[in-house]
């Protein structure tokens, strides 16, 4: 957190456009970063392969259900609305609204999840395994790797509801709420790839 | 508290044009709709270059990163230009 950083107000509803503060704190930018890599590495290697075997790896595209991916991009999407406006409602003092907003957003974590769980269910009932192809060992590894982050995530939604329930809250709980929200947005964002690259892309 | 402060008519905003990018990569992903008869590799790079464009506005505006310091922001910017970018390139290859 920046030196200059004060404790923010009860009553201070968004930041001034020219005054320029880290949302959280530097540890929580090295972690989001760091994992933002890793995907990107992961991103690289699903294409690379797809380059290999264009064919298999269409041929297999074309038996996902693209809906499943639709409803949790939306799900997500609407998860992070409701973690902006909680985020904001926390900070302008509204900790009761805030509370529920985070809960709302632990709903939409829990949906995804289930909807997750319908699809890989779907999957292998159809007899697609990791084992099949490269198509599917990199859909259950990288989709599986991000359903931890969603769970991860999950943790933190119900975190920040309870934080929401405290009194005015310091700098480091300041910090806790805006990075906790980071690392939920980071799930958004890293899902809207994958969701174009295994649903998506032909 | 009113639902304008808790979401500003800007956020909102991008809430729902990221709703409608959604929607119009399912219908380029999938050939359907208005973009059926496309050239699929033409698609797919829209698919992934709109990917991209949608993590960014999420980074910028509900993570905030718009209202942070420059280098932040510009680890941010650099993060989706050179990875979209090495993706297209090896979509493409």
């Amino acid at each position: 957190m920046a030196a200059t950083d004060p404790a923010l107000p009860a009553d201070r509803m968004s930041v001034p456009r020219r005054e320029h503060r880290i949302p959280g704190e530097a540890g929580t930018w090295v972690f989001i970063f760091g994992d933002l890599t890793v995907f990107a590495f992961m991103f690289g290697v699903f294409l690379y392969y797809r380059g290999q075997d264009p064919a298999v790896f269409e041929a297999a595209r074309a038996q996902m259900v693209q809906g499943y991916g639709v409803v949790n991009t939306l799900v997500l999407l609407t998860s992070s609305l409701l973690v902006v406006a909680g985020v904001r409602a926390v900070r302008g003092g509204a900790r009761a609204i805030g509370e529920r907003l985070f809960l709302a957003a632990t709903g939409c974590g829990l949906l995804f999840a289930s909807v997750k769980y319908f699809e890989y269910h779907d999957k292998l009932s159809h007899g697609f395994k990791p084992a099949t192809n490269d198509f599917w060992m990199y859909y259950f590894t990288f989709t599986g790797v991000h359903l931890f982050h969603v769970i991860i995530g999950i943790g933190m939604l119900i975190g920040l509801s309870r934080l929401a329930r405290r009194g005015t809250l310091d700098v480091r709980a300041t910090a806790l709420l805006e990075g906790g929200a980071c690392f939920w947005h980071m799930v958004d964002l890293l899902w809207i790839v994958l969701f174009a690259l295994f649903y998506l892309a032909r | 508290m009113s639902l304008q402060k808790l979401v500003p008519a800007r956020v909102a905003l991008v809430w729902l044009v990221l709703v409608g990018a959604t929607l119009a990569s399912w219908q380029l992903g999938t050939g359907h709709g208005i973009f059926s008869g496309d050239d699929p590799r033409a698609a797919t790079v829209a698919v992934i270059l709109v990917a991209f464009v949608k993590g960014r506005l999420v980074g910028l505006h509900f993570m905030e990163l718009r209202d942070a310091p420059i280098a932040l922001r510009s680890i941010f910017e650099g993060y989706v230009a050179i990875v979209s970018t090495v993706l297209v390139a090896l979509y493409l290859r």
